[in-house]
Order: C-alpha cells, then structure tokens, then sequence
C-alpha cells in the first residue's frame, strides 16, 4: 500500500470536513430557531476535530471533543433551554454588520500575527540539523506527541497552564456571586 | 503467547490488503488504492454494527430472564427455546407500529435524535483490543488517544438525549433530558478521575498500551479506581440505580416519551448497547483486556471478562433501589469525585516512591513485585476508606423538618 493512495481518502477527508464545517458554520449565524443553530455548532466542532485529526494533533482532536463538544455545547443548549422567545431569534440591530467586519479584522490578524511571527521549529528541533534530518524529528515527535506535550506543558508553559485554571476558578466564583441569595 | 495461529481474526489491515489483491487482480492499478481503503473501511463497519446489534438483541433476552429469575418470576419464556426469539419478536413488532411524530414536533431534530444516540455507543467498539493470538489490535484502529476517544464520543450522548428532548415538545420528555444532562456531567467527572489512575500507571492513552501494561490487572492494583469507574459508568449509562432520564414513576418515560416505532426501538438498542460497550471498556482498563492462560484465544478471555462484567451491571440493577436526583447529584460530588481524587493521590504517590526506589522496568513502567505490594496497600487503604464513608460519614443523614400532618388529614376525628 504506498502513500500515495491512501493520500487521495485524506484529501477526499479533508474537503467533505471542511466543507461540513464551514456550511454548518454558516448555518449558525443564518438560522432562527437557537436550538438548531447551537446543533449545528455541535457539526462545527465534530467538522474541526475531525481536521485536527488530518493534522496529526490527535490529542487535540479528542479533547476538543471532550470540552467543546461535550461540555460547553450542553451548557449552550442548558442556556437556550431555559430562554423564552426561542423561534424569534435574536433582534437585529445596526451594529450587526461593523461588529462582524471588525471582529473578522481582529481575528485575521491575529491568526496572521500567530503564523508568521511564531518560529514552528526551534521548541521541537534545534537549528543545526538540515532539512530532511528536521522533517525527520518532526515525525517523530508526531508520531506520539501526548508525552512531549505534556512535558511542555508543564516545563516551559507551566505559568500559562496554571494561570488557565485560576481563570477557571475565578470564573466559577464570579457565577456563584451572582446566583447567591442576598 | 503462541507465534504462528489461525488468522481467523479480521481487522482492517488485512481485509485492506485482500481489497488490495482483489482490485489489482481486476486490472486496476495501484490508483486505485483508495477503493480498497474505503471498502475495507465500510465492510468492518458493517461488520461491527451487526455483530453488536445482534449481541445487544440476545442481551436483552439474557437481561430480561435474569431480572425474572431475580424477581422470582419467568421473564419472557414463549418464543423459541427459553423464549430466546423473544428480541426478534419484539424488533418486528416495533417495526410494524405506526410510526408517529408529534405535530409541534421539531422533526429533524426528533428524528436525527436516536441516530445520534446510537452512533458514539457503536464508534466506541472500533478501538476496543479484543486480541488476537498475536497481540492486542483493535478491530478497526489503535489511536494512539483510545481511551481519550471513548470519553469524547461517549460524551455526544448528552447531545443526543437533549435532541430526543426538546424535539418531542413534551414536558416529560424535556424534563427528562435536563435531569440527564445534569446527570452525565456530573458523572463524566468521576469517569474521567477513574481512568486518569490508569493512564498513571499505564503511561500511554492507547487501549493497546494500557493492556500490555498490566502484568497484574489494574482492577488488583487500584481496588478504589475501578468502584469509582463503575459506579459513574453505571450512571452514565443511567441504569436503574440512577436512572434519573427514563424515569417511569413520575415522568411518563422521560425523554422517549413521544417516541414510537423504529425509532424507538433506536433508541432502545442503544439503551441496552451501553452496558455491553461499558463492560468492554472496563475489562480494557481494568481486567487485563484479552490476557489469560495460553488455552483459549484472547478473543475468548476477553468475551469471558465481559460476560462476568454484564452479569455484575445486571445484578446490581435488579437489586438496588433508585436514588433520588439530589442523592444522585450528592453521590457524584461529595463521594465519587473525593474518592476518584484520592485514588490518582494514592497511585501517583506510590509511583512517585517506586521511581525514587528503582523498581521500575526500563521503558519507565513498574515491575511486578512492586506492583503486588502496591495492590496489598492499596485493598486494605479502600477498605478502610469505604468502612469509614459507610459508618460515619453516610450516617449523616439530611436534616429534614418533622413531617407535620395536614388539618386535612384527619378532619373526621379532631374536627367540628
């Protein structure tokens, strides 16, 4: 079985995935009904793990569906639940479109800023090696890359771990501040 | 283990390769690889999807007879020897019931709802290592994240109970599935503490892995661990201890309320899937998966651990008494999720001393006879730790005010 095959169910993959995953992403900002649209964020999320897979990031992959899919979508749909007024929607307002264009702009150029000014080799592979040796160690760290991330996670990126959790913490106690009996 | 069997077991690799001999010997070039993949890939999911449907049917045969014998009654005894044709009777007649969908219904979504239910159940089977001869492989593919797959898919279920809720418009069914997504939150927590001790141990996420790794099984190892996964897998699957979703007693039948036909009998199967797939995933991580003496074939052992396991998730369904919500939602938060956070403490401690003691093997995992004296810790720390939960923690009961009667009640005797 050489690679060139099994590459064209990947390509075929990779573009019934996204084209899932956009169409659906469309479908949640065009749709009325809330509980449909929060259904199909759920197929954006499926549709986006499904090409982190096609990227190798299989951690990711599962824990976008642990999180996303499992856990922050049910609480979407906890809050759709208890909304009255759900065939509406929400009113339009003039704002609508400059907030879309500007948010677009912002994430635009930060997924700019995130690629070009990110170095994607020197955490994984040191600068001395040659091309072909650094696609080599690429795979390699790939190919099981739960322990090497773990390991930055918990070495160089530690700060930014915990300070995650804290944020977390403090999210949960800022909800229990507001629901509490006065 | 014994080098050259009988490759009576299919996996994906190798009906890949006879797809591949099959087309080249048609004339197709190598080009055509990916027909092979494809057809390799829909063959053993058709196979799976048979295999447990049918496992699933005869479960519930076997589930419906031994609640009788519990309840000293016969259970389903008239069709076929034993009644074991009753799942083909019951599948035919709800299949040719009327198939009805509400009005007010949402009707996509009501009817996307059992198909989204049964999907993740079945997508956990692909990477479940039922073994072979040879070694562990599962019947589609080893991911290197197994188990962390299982707990993302099995985590649509929640999704799934919420479509059937709210695509039905009915009270009782809506009313069901917020209790149930309530419910499988707050047991994923548990589940995912239970499985952690594993991953300690085991150092790899791959069902394959975490096989191989148990030279004694994990059950042995981590006593306390697998209470706390069965318990919240129990939950998960909301049987009768917890069953909280479909509960009949005062919900109609909770989410399924408004469901008829085939769609019920969906919904049905993958209610009765999910203790065949939960006993599967435990036998994976905590009874060694397909390993046993060199008689058998794994495959067997395997089928063997699940059995004992099923027959445990239906005895205590047919013994224990259903909990109220508020004791479920106090059960997974002030209990199971303490004790899951002391097993990883306990485990990861004793691993911690293993490592400063040199008892490890060289790929980092722990030898055997530290292994042993882990598992004797171990049993008697649960021990004490489920001695002292039961007698003096659980006797603090609720605080309830007296019960007071009602004027009403006796207005004959006090009354004017």
């Amino acid at each position: 079985m050489s690679l060139t095959t099994e590459s064209f169910a990947i390509q075929l993959a990779f573009w019934v995935l996204s084209f899932c995953t956009v169409i659906s992403a469309i479908a949640v900002v065009q749709i009325q009904d809330l509980f449909r649209s929060a259904l199909f964020l759920i197929v954006t999320f499926l549709g986006i793990a499904g090409l982190f897979v096609l990227l190798g990031a299989e951690f990711l992959a599962g824990v976008q569906l642990m999180v996303y899919v499992g856990a922050i979508s049910v609480l979407i749909i906890f809050a759709i639940l208890m909304t009255r007024d759900l065939e509406e929607g929400n009113p339009s307002h003039s704002f609508r479109i400059p907030v879309a264009i500007v948010a677009i702009l912002f994430m635009l150029f930060s997924i700019y800023a995130i690629t070009v000014g990110t170095n994607w080799d020197s955490r994984l592979i040191s600068e001395t090696l040659n091309q072909e040796q650094q696609t080599e160690a690429g795979k390699i760290f790939f190919a099981d890359s739960i322990p090497n991330l773990a390991n930055l996670l918990l070495t160089d990126f530690v700060l930014a771990f915990e300070l995650v959790s804290v944020l977390l913490l403090a999210a949960a106690v800022g909800a229990l501040a507001l629901v509490r009996n006065r | 283990m014994i080098a050259s069997t009988p490759a009576f077991f299919i996996s994906f690799d190798s009906l890949k390769d006879l797809f591949v001999n099959l087309i080249q010997s048609l004339g197709f070039g190598e080009s055509f690889g990916w027909v092979a993949f494809l057809l390799a890939g829909i063959s053993i999911s058709f196979l799976i999807i048979n295999v447990m449907v049918m496992a699933t049917a005869f479960y519930t045969w076997f589930e419906r007879r031994m609640i009788g014998r519990f309840q000293v009654r016969r259970g389903p005894n008239r069709n076929g020897p034993f009644g074991i044709f009753q799942p083909f009777a019951d599948v035919l007649k709800l299949i040719m019931k009327e198939d009805t969908i509400p009005d007010a219904a949402d009707k996509p979504v009501f009817t996307l709802a059992p198909i989204a239910l049964l999907a993740p159940t079945l997508m956990i089977m692909i990477v479940i290592p039922f073994g072979t001869y040879l070694r562990d492989d599962a019947l589609l593919s080893n991911l290197n994240i197994g188990i962390l797959f299982i707990v993302g898919v099995t985590s649509v279920n929640s999704i799934a109970i919420f479509m059937a809720g709210w695509g039905s418009r009915n009270k009782y069914a809506i009313l069901g599935s917020m209790r149930g997504a309530a419910m499988l939150i707050s047991y994923e927590i548990p589940m995912a503490l239970g499985i952690t001790s594993v991953l300690l141990l085991s150092g790899s996420l791959a069902m394959t892995q975490i096989v191989q790794s148990q030279s004694i099984w994990f059950i042995l190892v981590m006593p306390m661990g697998f209470f706390v996964f069965m318990a919240a897998s129990t939950a998960e699957m909301s049987r009768t201890p917890f069953d909280q979703i479909e509960a009949e007693s005062e919900l109609g039948s909770g989410y399924n309320t408004e469901y008829s036909g085939i769609k019920f009998a969906v919904l049905f199967l993958a209610e009765f899937m999910a203790p065949i797939v939960t006993a599967a995933i435990v036998t994976t991580l905590f009874l060694g998966g397909s390993q046993g003496f060199d008689f058998l074939p794994g495959g067997i052992w395997f089928a063997i651990k699940m059995f004992v396991l099923i027959f445990l998730l239906l005895w205590v369904r047919s013994t224990w008494p259903r909990l109220r919500i508020d004791q479920i939602m106090g059960f997974a938060w002030k209990v199971l999720f303490g004790l899951g956070l002391f097993n990883i403490f306990l485990v990861a401690v004793e691993f911690m001393v293993a490592v400063e003691l040199g008892h490890t093997k060289d790929d980092g995992s722990l030898t055997t006879e530290y292994m042993l004296i882990m598992a004797a810790v171990n049993w008697m720390v649960t021990i004490i730790a489920f001695v002292i939960l039961a007698n003096f923690v659980g006797k603090k009961k609720y605080h309830r005010p007296e019960p007071t009667a009602s004027p009403l009640a006796n207005m004959g005797i006090g009354g004017d």
